[in-house]
This record gives C-alpha cells, structure tokens and sequence, in this order.
C-alpha cells in the first residue's frame, strides 16, 4: 500500500446471487464506491436487506465481487486471502463464541491461528479480557457469561490479533441499551487508542452517530445515499442536522421500497 | 445432584436384582440344565475372569471388537468427511453404505469365509463391514451440522485445512463420534459372537459354541456375561469421557 492510499476502497463494486429458488437473480450490492483512510470509524447504516453484510463479507474476503474492484490495505481480500492472516479483527452480530472453549480459549482462538507462541499468546489473551473487564472469568465457558460478557469476549478475540482493520457487522444489536452504550463507547475508546480503522455496521441512527468519523448511508441495493463527515468538534445542532437528513434518507428508501 | 445419582444407582440395581430374582425362581421349577442357579451363574462367571486361559478368550473377543471399532471409525470418518464436502460423492457413496446397511451381520459372516482364509481378518471383515456405515452417516451428520457462523468467524483468521479441522471441525464433530461409539459398540459386540460363533477358533463366540455343545447353560450364560460386562464397562468410560469431554454443555437442573 503506497502512503496516503486508502485503507479501504471500493470501485464500482458490485455483487449478484443467484435468488434461492433459482429463478433468477439479484444485485445486493450495486457499483458501490467509497473510501476509507487510516485511523477512520466508518459507520455504515442502511435498512435490513441493503447490502450492508454483502458489503462486509466482500472486504473480509468471505465473498468475491462480481464486478468492480475491492482493495483492501491495496490488496484484494478475496483472491489474495491468506496475506489477510492477522490483518483484519470480525466482531459480528452475534458473539460466534466455540462453546467448547472457555473465554481465554475464546480469545486466544485467532493468536493458535495466527501461530503466535503459546506463552505470549496466552499473555496476549489475558491482557484483553483484563482490558474489556473481564477478569475472573478466564475459565468460564461461554454459556456461563452474560450476553454482554460474550460480546466482550468476542471483541477481545477481535482485538487480541492487533488487526489493522475491524469489521463490526451490529455487534450490540441484541444487547439491552445500557450495555450497548457502555461497549460501543469502550469500543470507540479501544479504537482510537490502538490507532485502528473501523468499519461498523449498524441500522440505529444513534449508534451511527454516537461511533462514527463518518456515516454512509446505503441505498438498496448497496449504493452510498448519503454521506456525512462527524468529528468531535462537531456542535450539537450540526449533529441533529445530520440526523435529520439521515432520516429524511431513509424515510425516501422506505417508501420506494413500498409498492 | 448426587442424590439423584445415588437414586438412578439403586433403580438399576434394584431391576437387575429383580431380573436375578425371576431366574432364580425360574431355577426352582425348572430342571439346572435348563435355568441353573443365579449363585452358580456368578461363580462360573468369577471363574472365567480369574482363570488365565478362558479371561484369554474375553480379551480376544475384546480386541476384536475394538480393531472392527477402530477400523471402522478411521474409514467411516474419512469417508464422511469426503462426502460431506462434495453432494456429487455423496451422491455416489451414501446409497452403497444404504446398501450395506441392508446386508445381515450373517451374510457378511458367509462372504468373509468364502473369501478370506484368516481367522482374524475375516472377523475384522465382518466388524469393520457390519459398523462402518453407522459411523459414516453419523460423523457425516455430525459434519453437516457444522455452525455456518462459527466457520465464517474462524475463516475469517485465514486458518489453513489442518488448523480449522483441529480447531473448528474435530470439536463439532467429537458429541457425534462418541455417540457412534456407543450405539455401535452394542451392535460390535453382538456381530463379533456371531462372526466367532461360525469362524474362530477362540474368543467369547467360540466359548458360546462349546457351551452349546456340552449344553452347558451356566457356562453359556457365563460367558455372555462377559460380553454383557465388558459392553457396560466400556459403555461407561465413553460415558465417562463424553462427560468429561462435553463439560462445556450447559445442564439445566430440571435435568439432573
């Protein structure tokens, strides 16, 4: 990756399935173009169906796009899958937590991947469950812990590989409010401070707005409908502005959706 | 918890010594030769533990069923871990194991002495052909239920083949291999006196047959004791290690 190049970009991506019955297909995502730079939170919002998890599995290189171009760190994630190794940290909607492992088991997962030695792993592993408050429960098995200690653990896992870039596909969506607002503030914290780029999915405006450097609004199909650049210094009322066109956006999706 | 164990301890107990009190009556009525005595049932069978050469045969009979075990799993694993990724093979290969599972325990005991002249392989033959495809459509059911989310949570640490098989496949798949073992160790267990009721020259199978002979009816219930015994103890230590192995799963207390 030359310097000043985007962390992540997309040129006129664009992905088709085959629809389920077979009959046909459908474009989830349609000539997306967007940038990312180093150090960035990039929230992505969009209704359920728009392309959003599309757009995420195309730059985890789960799935390869049927047109355009997807670069990430300047390379393609699909095609050139194992130079990722390391490189980028999931935390997704779920915890995905291995039931048979405990929480250290859980968090060291990626580092046994990654090869990295034991000890240090395990040292690596520990720091970060001490990090998300987690102390203690070292040991437990998964369905021993509470549905917000799993998702710590999961961002542990994420974190524990010190990735450059961290895909967050709603991860506190089915956590109650109180501890989502508690997560997603340690998560923006963890972020800045670990100089990480962060790309997080979400469909709640407010979560957008309380994480995000930036916000891309997807049309549906996967298309950018609107973009907006936050910033701390931003004052409130500019803030509420930008909510309001992000509602106003998605009031337009709504109703083109409806027959 | 305990307690309930200690309750589940005694029910068993109490049906098997209710079973020993019916044959026992049984005895009363009937002539020896027919329904010998329970305490004679219980000396022969210490008698076949304790002797050397007939504890022989039960250790024979018990390496045999291990071996067609053994053999049994490492082949059915393979294969269905080879179908389990492509429908076309599968396509091919579950209705030959469908087949085979149609083919009686005696037929295969018919072919292995046709076609084969060792003893011992012939039985492995016989075990390996009776048990492979339980534990093929098992572990390839285990296989298929493979979690979608965990597999796109660990590829996306770009593991390589061997790493996700250690880290992701082989703990799915464990609660349905040591299910296979279990079912099939019973069926190993009955397969294996018959393929050395027909074809050895040793092991709990042959014993039944010189029982038969000498129409010994302690003696032959002696011996199938040793095959019902071994079959629990085993029974008990996949049991034992399922518990150990599985202690992640979460039990309700309604369950214990």
């Amino acid at each position: 990756m030359k310097n000043g190049e985007p962390i992540i970009r997309f040129r006129d991506v664009t992905k088709i399935f085959p629809r389920p019955d077979g009959r046909g297909e459908f474009t989830a995502v349609d000539r997306l173009s967007f940038e990312i730079d180093k150090g960035e939170i990039v929230a992505v919002l969009g209704k359920t169906g728009c392309g959003k998890s599309t757009m995420f599995n195309i730059v985890a290189g789960l799935i390869e796009p049927s047109g355009g171009e997807a670069r990430v760190v300047g390379h393609d994630p699909f095609r050139e899958f194992n130079f990722f190794r390391g490189k980028i940290g999931i935390v997704f909607q779920g915890d995905r937590l291995m039931p048979w492992r405990t929480a250290l088991g859980n968090v060291l997962l990626g580092l046994q991947i990654l090869d990295t030695e034991p000890k240090q792993a395990e040292e690596t592993a520990r720091q970060w469950l001490m990090r998300l408050g987690l102390s203690g429960h070292e040991h437990d098995y998964p369905h021993a812990l509470s549905g917000g200690m799993r998702q710590r653990v999961s961002i542990a896992r994420a974190f524990a590989v010190d990735p450059e870039i961290l895909l967050c596909d709603e991860p506190f969506s089915s956590l109650d409010e109180m501890t989502a607002r508690d997560l997603r503030a340690e998560f923006v914290r963890l972020v800045r401070q670990n100089n990480k780029t962060a790309v997080f999915i979400t469909h709640q405006i407010t979560e957008a707005m309380q994480i995000g450097d930036r916000v891309l609004v997807f049309h549906r199909p996967a298309r950018i409908a609107y973009e907006a650049r936050l910033g701390a210094r931003m004052n409130e009322p500019a803030r509420r502005d930008v909510s309001e066109e992000i509602m106003r956006v998605l009031a337009i999706e709504n109703r083109a959706d409806k027959p | 918890m305990r307690n309930s164990r200690t309750l589940r301890v005694l029910q068993a107990a109490a049906g098997i010594g209710a079973l020993a009190a019916g044959w026992q009556i049984l005895s009363m009525i009937f002539p020896h030769y027919l329904f010998p005595p329970v305490p004679e049932i219980i000396s022969r069978t210490i008698e076949v533990l304790i002797t050397g050469s007939l504890l022989a045969d039960v250790l024979l009979t018990a390496a045999r069923i291990f071996g067609g075990l053994f053999g049994a799993f490492i082949l059915g694993g393979l294969i269905a871990l080879f179908i389990g990724q492509s429908k076309t093979a599968e396509n091919f290969v579950a209705p030959v194991l469908t087949f085979f599972q149609g083919i009686p325990a005696l037929s295969w005991v018919v072919f292995a002495i046709i076609w084969f002249h060792g003893i011992e392989f012939r039985v492995l033959f016989i075990m390996v052909m009776t048990t492979l495809p339980a534990f093929t459509f098992q572990i390839l059911d285990a296989f298929r239920s493979m979690s979608k989310d965990l597999f796109e949570m660990t590829m996306s640490f770009r593991p390589s083949r061997w790493t996700l098989f250690r880290f992701l496949v082989v703990p799915t798949i464990l609660p349905g291999i040591l299910t296979a073992w279990k079912v099939n160790l019973g069926n190993a267990a009955r397969v294996v006196v018959v393929a050395e009721l027909v074809g050895a020259t040793g092991g709990v199978g042959y014993q039944l047959l010189r029982q038969q002979q000498l129409f010994d009816m302690a003696g032959a219930m002696a011996w199938t004791l040793q095959l019902v015994l071994f079959v629990l103890v085993v029974q008990q230590t996949i049991t034992a290690l399922e518990n150990w192995l599985l202690r992640y799963r979460a039990v309700s207390e309604r369950a214990m």
